[in-house]
């Protein structure tokens, strides 16, 4: 088995899905080797044996049985068949992610992948996941379509925009492996790696840890990371989507530190100083006019340089933003982010 | 192969048939066959059509309540009118009546007029009211927007565009029938041209048979 | 190539057996040439720019295995490279293979074959030759400025989104379609209606099946690509967002449309190439076809089944297990159909005399070949295998053993086999013995590694790869050197025999084949005189003998 492996050139096998399909890959591969070499051989001794030797020869008129015909067709057929049955049982398998499964958020975008843990931490291009447990895969992609593949768990889904696909591996070695992009997306596919990071329990638990403590850009990430939400989640998560989406987040931030713009943190109810000196409180009126007519009312120390969204945004998508902007009211938004996105087995929206 | 048609020239038999039937049986059947050409192009067109349908179910039939049923309705009236003439067309050309037949051609040709001036007001009239495919669209009113109404628009345009075409090829190809009618040119024996004009037009009356009910009524 | 053969009165045999003028010297002008309704006119034309088309194509994948000698950047920017292996897709599939068997031997030998004097429609004949010769010039207008970055697959949203030059692309490829389905009805209603009498549907030569197979595939599947292309083009153009999530579309749904006709036009590009392996095998082993009903009806089986298979390019892609499991079983019955047609060729040989000359050769790779890259095939569409292999060089090393290893031997083959019967001249054979061998060993040092690539992860569609990939790909890129060492020394030969060729005699091989009744090349309408009569099977070398005495195996 090792050395047909070895043949095959077959990636490491680091999975509990690829102990299990890997003997019928050995024997796919080898059946059709030996196939192809048992017809070309009899095939080259038929090429010897009947050669022709003088100019004019005649030969016999030769017609199949019945019982060529039949075997003609079965024996394919039963290969085929059998093969087909031994993949089909293993796919229906690969498919049913078992219960217990860890969930793991992926969003694949030109060209990275990010991972959100529901715990918590999430990383980019590095996914860290506990040896001997079962991981689902929540997958989803920002712009064009990607492609999750992990050859040494010999697992790959299309990761497709506007729904949500998923997969599940169950890993049994720890170790670091390889993950690509394997659906053409454009300039850098190539690049568009990542590893997987497999830890002992363990280990992972104290990776955990570490995440959450971790620093104020990993949860700036988390915040921003705003596709993973349903669309059917309520107004304000869906707000949470819009401003990342409609690109407010290019100039606002969602951690109380000043960009191009004000912050979001705490900008609902707060007493602005307006660049004519009046001041105004930020209320719904407020952040809807700063959306749809930006240079009406500029608060004093940002520049004019917000672009109208009038017509861009629709009433509903405007409600969205003002709601998410008010959840924000106080700084223990953080804790409401940890709290990973809302998963529903979405069809498109 | 020019040279000896050119020797005959009362027989319209090419040269490269056995004989007269055969060569119109062969017309026949490549019609046929283009037809189905033209049943796959648009079966297409309603699988977009059936899948975003069970994808956005209200939105379909919030869809179908902006477009005009009066002028669809009457479009349909006129189309399946004009497959009448055309049928009527060939069974004159049958019996080598090219007057009649030149007559009938003319009625069918007003009634395509008819149906993409209709065609063109509804057009027009979406494009004020700015219910248009994908990015274009702006509708003016934003009560019962729903999500997946460009989608909507984009199948209504490209069904109906798509349709469209056809009835402006179909009429183009009538036309060259009316003039062959004009120099008598159909008779008993040789109608096959005029037949299978007519199959074709009535094809283009087929799909918007099915258009017209799965975009307006339903 | 014409230009040799038209300009140069004496290609043609000067024989005193042929009576009327052959018809490459039934008029000399260039005229004559453009505007011929011959289909032998217009078959020998589509060799040629085909050819052309092959060499642009050629060159596209030169340009990709050189990139791809180093792991990192090589000779070309990502872009570039992205360009390239679209434009080597695009031009290879809808250019050179589909076009290729169809619009070349099939318009050249399928009227021969069926003792017409032409197809039934020779104007649209010549029309679908411009359609080509449209679609082809607005497609590589579209890849000089510009070119898609999308690869031959278009997929959205990216096909959408992208900013290179894709729209001009898709409408070219529409117009190729419609070219292609002017010849698959030309075909069908040939075949239908202007048998000569005696040919009943069980004397059909297996070429002729063949191309009927392929003409009813070509003609209910490339509708749908062409309403495909059309919308993913006004998608790109005026962004109706029909297939573009963004948009509320679903990038599925055009995958779905996508390979209902990409599917089946793989079988587009390989049912004709076995119909030439059959008669290839019949000529050269002297023998009637073993099981000629069984290849008959695998054919039309294939053609058939082709179109419910379509689903096995997207076992990732979001389809339910269901659907997979649905997809999967069909696929195995193609598989079934395919090693029908294997172990007949096969069991034509046997008992056979057998000349290997060079189709022969050809048909001796093809063999291995088919087998190998059909079985693969169907372990692709063994759906658990599929998840790992999907998207890999594993899939890419696959569809090159059919299209190349399959269909382009059988290319090379027919090419050499009716090559007399085209140009009434023979090719030096020691070269074309040669060429075979260049071109089957190349074939295997290319392709085989990338299997190998592909098994070991190696995605599809990389500007650089990770390093533990390099010394599979420097292997294929020697490979693919040799093939094209191979295709060249063809090249030179043929070229050379065009003007320098021993003349043939009207039936250099002693086949059998219907096509070989008239001379060599054929007169202008085939045959002299009315419709020739053919009382007796095609592809018969032996007649029955009394029934005791049979031989059956």
């Amino acid at each position: 088995m090792d050395f047909f492996k070895r043949l095959l050139f077959l990636p490491e096998q680091a999975s509990t899905f690829a102990s299990k399909v890997d003997e019928l890959h050995v024997f796919v591969l080898v059946a059709t080797i030996l196939a192809s070499i048992g017809v070309g051989v009899t095939a080259l001794y038929f090429f010897f044996r009947f050669r022709r030797r003088e100019r004019h020869q005649t030969t016999e008129y030769i017609v199949p049985t019945v019982m060529t015909e039949f075997l003609f067709v079965s024996v394919p057929f039963v290969l085929f068949l059998l093969w087909f049955a031994l993949g089909f049982r293993d796919y229906t398998w690969v498919q049913t992610p078992p219960r217990d499964a860890m969930d793991v958020y992926v969003l694949g975008k030109q060209w990275m992948w990010k991972f959100s843990y529901p715990e918590g931490p999430n990383g980019v291009n590095v996914l860290h996941v506990p040896a001997n447990r079962p991981v689902r895969l929540l997958m989803t992609s920002r712009d064009v379509i990607h492609s999750f593949f992990i050859p040494a768990f010999r697992i790959k889904r299309d990761v497709i925009p506007g729904r949500y696909t998923d997969t599940w591996f169950e890993a049994t070695k720890p170790g670091t492996y390889d993950i690509y992009c394997t659906e053409y997306c454009g300039l850098s596919h190539s690049k568009m790696l990542a590893k997987v990071v497999v830890l002992k329990a363990e280990e992972y638990e104290n990776w955990v840890k570490e995440q959450r403590m971790g620093d104020k850009q990993n949860r700036q990430d988390a915040l921003a990371d705003t596709t993973l939400v349903s669309p059917r989640a309520n107004l304000a998560q869906q707000g949470q989507r819009l401003v990342g989406e409609a690109g407010c987040l290019k100039c606002h931030t969602v951690d109380g530190e000043q960009h191009i713009g004000p912050t979001f943190v705490g900008l609902y109810g707060r007493e602005e100083r307006l660049e004519g000196g009046e001041t105004i409180t930020v209320d719904e009126g407020y952040i809807t006019q700063s959306m749809m007519v930006p240079g009406e009312h500029i608060v004093s120390g940002f520049p004019n340089v917000m672009p109208t969204y009038q017509g861009k945004l629709h009433s509903m998508e405007t409600a969205a933003i003002v709601e998410y902007i008010k959840s924000l009211r106080t700084r223990d938004v953080v804790n409401t982010a940890s709290k990973g996105p809302v998963y529903e087995p979405v069809r498109i929206q | 192969m020019q040279s000896e048609t050119a020797a005959h020239p009362p027989s319209r038999l090419a040269g490269h048939f056995a004989s007269l039937p055969v060569q119109d049986n062969a017309a026949r059947l490549g019609m046929w066959l283009f037809l189905s050409t033209e049943v796959l192009l648009f079966a297409g067109l309603f699988v977009c059509y059936a899948s975003y349908r069970f994808l956005y179910p209200e939105t379909w039939a919030a869809g179908s309540r902006l477009l005009s049923l009066p002028l669809g309705t009457i479009n349909t009236v006129v189309l399946i009118g004009s497959s009448f003439t055309v049928a009527l067309a060939v069974d004159f050309a049958k019996q080598g009546k090219n007057r009649l037949v030149f007559f009938m051609l003319l009625l069918t040709l007003a009634a395509a007029a008819t149906f993409l001036v209709i065609k063109g007001f509804e057009y027009s009239h979406k494009f004020h009211a700015g219910e248009l495919p994908g990015v274009h669209f702006h509708m003016k009113e934003t009560e019962g927007l729903l999500p997946g109404m460009p989608l909507f628009f984009s199948v209504y345009f490209a069904a109906t565009g798509l349709h469209a075409l056809h009835v402006i090829i179909g009429a183009g190809v009538l036309t060259w029938m009316a003039l062959k009618a004009w120099r008598n040119h159909f008779s008993v024996g040789n109608y096959v041209a005029m037949e299978n004009a007519g199959l074709y037009w009535h094809l283009v009356d087929l799909v918007w048979i099915f258009l017209y009910p799965l975009l307006y009524l339903i | 190539m014409s230009q040799s053969a038209s300009s140069n009165p004496a290609a043609a045999p000067a024989e005193g057996h042929a009576p009327h003028k052959s018809y490459l010297t039934d008029g000399t002008t260039v005229r004559s040439w453009l505007l011929s309704v011959d289909h032998k006119r217009i078959a020998i034309m589509y060799l040629v720019l085909i050819l052309l088309a092959f060499l642009v194509g050629g060159i596209f994948a030169l340009l990709v295995r050189i990139e791809h000698l180093s792991p990192g950047p090589t000779i070309m920017d990502a872009m570039t490279y992205n360009r390239v292996f679209t434009l080597h897709g695009v031009v290879m599939v809808f250019l050179f293979l589909v076009p290729a068997v169809p619009s070349i031997f099939g318009n050249f030998l399928l009227p021969i074959m069926v003792g017409a004097k032409d197809v039934a429609f020779p104007r649209l004949n010549l029309l679908s030759l411009y359609l080509w010769i449209f679609g082809a010039g607005l497609a590589l207008w579209g890849m000089i400025n510009g070119g898609a970055d999308t690869g031959w697959t278009f997929y959205t949203p990216y096909s959408t989104t992208t900013t290179t030059t894709v729209a001009p692309i898709l409408v070219g490829v529409f117009i190729l379609g419609m070219g292609g389905i002017l010849t698959g009805l030309n075909f069908i209603v040939t075949v239908h209606t202007m048998r000569a009498p005696g040919i009943t549907w069980f004397k059909l030569p297996l070429f002729v099946w063949a191309s009927y197979g392929t003409a009813v595939v070509q003609v209910l599947a490339t509708p749908v690509i062409g309403l495909v292309v059309l919308l993913t083009a006004a998608d790109n153009t005026f962004h109706i967002g029909l297939f573009d999530p963004a948009r509320g579309g679903d990038p599925v749904l055009f995958q779905h449309l996508f390979w209902f006709y990409s599917h089946p036009a793989v079988y587009i590009m390989v049912l004709p190439a076995f119909g030439i392996i059959s008669e290839v095998v019949s000529a050269f082993s002297r023998k009637n076809i073993f099981g000629y009903r069984m290849i008959a009806y695998s054919t039309l089986g294939i053609a058939f089944v082709g179109f419910f298979v379509w689903g096995h390019h997207m076992f990732v892609s979001g389809e339910s297990t269901l659907d997979a499991g649905i997809f999967s079983v069909i696929t195995m019955l193609v598989g079934v159909f395919t090693a029908i047609k294997v172990f007949n060729w096969v069991g034509t040989v046997y008992g056979g005399a057998v000349d290997f000359k060079t189709p022969f050769a050809y048909f001796c790779g093809f063999l291995f070949f088919v087998v190998f890259g059909g079985m693969t095939g169907t372990a692709l569409g063994v759906v658990s295998l599929d998840v790992h292999w999907h998207d890999t060089y594993f899939v890419v090393a696959h569809f090159h053993f059919i299209m190349v290893g399959a269909a382009m031997m059988a290319f090379l083959a027919g090419l050499h086999y009716w090559f007399p019967k085209m140009f009434g001249r023979m090719y030096h054979e020691g070269w074309g013995l040669t060429g075979a061998t260049l071109i089957t060993l190349g074939f295997i040092v290319t392709f085989v590694p990338q299997f190998l690539a592909g098994n070991y992860g190696m995605p599809r569609r990389y500007y650089e790869y990770p390093e533990q990939y390099q010394a599979l790909n420097v292997i294929s890129t020697l490979g693919a050197l040799m093939l094209f060492t191979g295709f060249f020394t063809i090249l030179c030969y043929l070229i050379y025999a065009l003007r320098h060729g021993k003349l043939a005699t009207s039936n250099p091989w002693d086949s059998h084949g219907y096509e070989w009744r008239t001379a060599s090349p054929p007169t202008t309408h085939n045959f002299d005189g009315p419709q020739p009569f053919f009382p007796e099977e095609p592809h018969l070398y032996t007649t029955k003998p009394a029934p005791e005495a049979q031989h059956a195996v």
